[in-house]
């Protein structure tokens, strides 16, 4: 099969993991809204009655990620390469590990509820990226010839996806927390988890991922000493994830040695995660430097 | 502890100025162009050392700090641990949790340690060579050079190297490279027998802590110039500044000691095109239909100023124009003072030759930190989960 088919059966596959995220949403929406019930007055939940639309929802989620794999891969077979050349390609597989990292939890954690954030969140990247950033498949610049580009960008993209995750969770932590100190949870949020926990998912997820940024980091120092000859410059796209890494660490130090929880933590793990996106977003598109080389 | 953390806070916010505002050790012709263009904000920002960030004393005192807690917290903690190891105590997940611990934090010690060793004896320089030219590592063969604080040009190793041919290949359809080769003659040391050798993009030349690498490429147009008798007065390949992907490149030739002065202004273009928007520029980066456009100034090239020129640019201002033209390889122009005969073209390659002997001292940190990284939080997890079900109990 030729490259440009290859090319097209790839942005087939990420349309068709489109549509079945858009049938993802709808299912959780329908899972949300028509469990309401109004019972003397007072508006509450009946999950029961849509638990089909959710584990439809679920199953969407699952498929569109087997459509997103086939396009991400089928994208790095047109070019003979790991699809990782441009923002694009960084933007699906980014989708890719975030659905990926959200079935992985969902096996042993409640956190459907997380299912349509989730769904409109995919939904949004994969959008800007067919209509705002995407470009043909083509080879690699030669500084990306590299078996680093594997494994310093596979890290950083994982590592991304799960930041994401574990900034949605503290994100939900900290709207909770707000309800419960006023009026109390409404309806639709009872059958999210208790403050505690998900307190502890948003830590728990931080704690695996930083040793894996870390990794990402020294992969990059170490590529970045074999193409531009030195391992640190303090190009803005460094400066960033150098920022990211010690805001983390500050948050597991907050946690780990004095304790902190709760509302001041989910604070600092969103501003930790807020400097990862702005990395991703600012230095990919308006920013300087030498990982500015694909246009976009 | 709290410090620690305040601390860490306040590195990452130090951090971001130095990706804002071009600093003068990655981009110092982007800080010239922004003192020209915000002059008074300049100079305040230049006064808060906001164009040498990371090596203000501002941003070395949080680290600086950072490193004094570190170490205030975590050596008596290793001093205590390894005590309690040699007491034999039967060890438990805690203690390899403590180990990992401090293993992390004593390695980013050791990163640090590189990172000095790196930025006191090591160097970096950058040459531009045409194909065919030789180099030979002495100070005065760079176009740039920078020695760390404890080291001199004595440190130089001695080699040099013959640059045989240099490949780019380019995708057809988008313009963009695909691959660069650079075939090079090295005799290091300086003497011995010439030995071909290869440079990529990924992979340089390397002989112990020093490596050669190439960075950059472009084009190198063959021009003759000679005076109104017929006499030769410039003969060579001047390398030319590209200015877009397409390789469009923009060159200065000056003859200083031709009376009047003479000074050529000039663009090469690899694939010569004219469009209405921009003039003559290039579409596409390989030298398929390579043009020299030029004009051609007399009078005084305001070299004795003392204020330094741009070698890719001439100060026009005492100058009149005497010429303009746009030439095809082979083809000669005439004017009143001379002519000028635009021969062919070279390419031209950057190379980088950096010396760090402090790279592999932080790499072995940067490696044991991530083991330690890893023993404390994974286990540290482990830990956490077990008391947590314990205190559910």
């Amino acid at each position: 099969m030729s490259q440009t088919n290859l090319a097209y059966l790839s942005n087939y596959s990420i349309y068709s993991a489109m549509a079945l995220f858009t049938i993802a949403f709808f299912a959780h929406a329908i899972e949300v809204s028509f469990s309401v019930r109004n019972v003397e007055s007072k508006t509450a939940f009946d999950f029961s009655r849509t638990e089909k639309s959710g584990r439809i929802g679920t199953a969407m989620i699952f498929l569109g990620f087997l459509f997103l794999l086939a396009g991400v891969i089928l994208r790095g077979a047109s070019a003979h390469r790991v699809p990782w050349g441009n923002m694009y390609e960084f933007s699906i597989t980014g989708a890719l590990a975030f659905s990926g990292a959200y079935l992985v939890a969902l096996r042993k954690n409640k956190i459907r509820w997380l299912g349509l954030p989730v769904a409109i969140s995919i939904l949004l990247t994969l959008g800007t990226a067919v209509t705002l950033l995407y470009r043909p498949s083509a080879p690699l610049v030669p500084a990306l010839k590299s078996t680093w580009l594997v494994i310093h960008v596979s890290a950083a993209i994982i590592s991304g996806g799960i930041f994401l995750l574990a900034n949605c969770i503290a994100a939900t932590y900290l709207i909770m927390e707000r309800y419960e100190g006023s009026s109390g949870r409404p309806a639709w949020a009872t059958r999210l988890p208790s403050l505690d926990y998900l307190d502890q998912l948003s830590y728990r997820l931080v704690a695996f991922v930083f040793p894996l940024w870390t990794f990402a980091i020294i992969a990059g120092a170490i590529w970045a000493e074999s193409a531009w000859g030195r391992y640190w410059g303090w190009d803005p796209k460094e400066t960033w994830a150098f920022i990211t890494w010690v805001a983390y660490a500050a948050y597991l130090h907050a946690r780990v040695t004095i304790g902190w929880r709760g509302k001041k933590a989910a604070w600092l793990c969103l501003l930790a995660g807020s400097t990862f996106l702005f990395n991703y977003v600012y230095v990919n598109v308006w920013g300087t430097g030498r990982h500015t080389y694909s246009g976009l | 502890m709290r410090t620690a953390i305040y601390l860490l806070i306040l590195l990452a916010i130090a951090s971001i100025p130095g990706s804002i505002y071009p600093q003068r050790t990655q981009e110092p012709l982007k800080v010239a162009e922004y003192f020209a263009t915000h002059k008074n904000l300049a100079k305040w920002l230049d006064k808060v050392y906001f164009f040498n960030v990371y090596s203000s004393p501002w941003f070395s005192a949080i680290y600086i700090l950072l490193f004094i807690s570190l170490i205030g917290c975590v050596l008596p903690r290793s001093i205590k641990h390894v005590r309690s190891i040699f007491n034999k105590k039967p060890p438990n997940k805690g203690y390899l949790y403590e180990t990992g611990n401090l293993l992390f934090h004593l390695s980013l010690i050791l990163v640090l340690i590189g990172i000095a060793t790196g930025s006191l004896f090591g160097m970096k320089g950058q040459a531009i060579i045409n194909v065919g030219d030789r180099f030979v590592n002495t100070a005065t063969s760079y176009d740039s050079l920078g020695f760390g604080k404890l080291a001199s040009e004595k440190s130089l190793k001695p080699f040099a190297l013959t640059i045989t041919d240099f490949q780019a290949k380019y995708n057809p359809k988008t313009n963009s490279p695909e691959d660069y080769r650079l075939d090079v003659n090295v005799s290091y040391p300086l003497g011995s027998k010439e030995i071909p050798k290869t440079i990529k993009v990924n992979s340089p030349l390397t002989y112990g802590s020093t490596k050669i690498y190439l960075q950059a490429n472009g084009y190198s147009p063959m021009v003759v110039i000679k005076n109104k008798e017929g006499k030769v007065i410039f003969e060579g390949g001047v390398p030319f500044l590209p200015q877009d992907g397409n390789l469009t490149s923009i060159g200065a030739i000056k003859l200083p000691d031709t009376s009047p002065q003479l000074g050529i202004v000039a663009s090469f273009t690899p694939t010569y095109e004219m469009t209405s928007a921009k003039g003559a520029i290039s579409s596409y980066p390989e030298a398929l239909d390579p043009h020299l456009i030029f004009s051609v100034w007399s009078g005084n090239l305001g070299l004795d100023s003392g204020v330094p020129q741009s070698v890719y640019r001439v100060d026009t201002s005492k100058m009149t124009r005497i010429g303009l033209s746009n030439l095809k390889v082979g083809e000669t122009f005439k004017f009143s003072e001379g002519s000028i005969t635009f021969a062919g073209w070279k390419p031209w390659v950057n190379i980088e030759v950096g010396r760090d002997p402090g790279k592999s001292i932080s790499l072995v940190g940067a490696l044991l930190a991530i083991m330690g990284l890893l023993a404390s939080l994974f286990i540290g997890n482990i830990r956490g989960k077990r008391e947590e079900v314990y205190e559910s109990n």
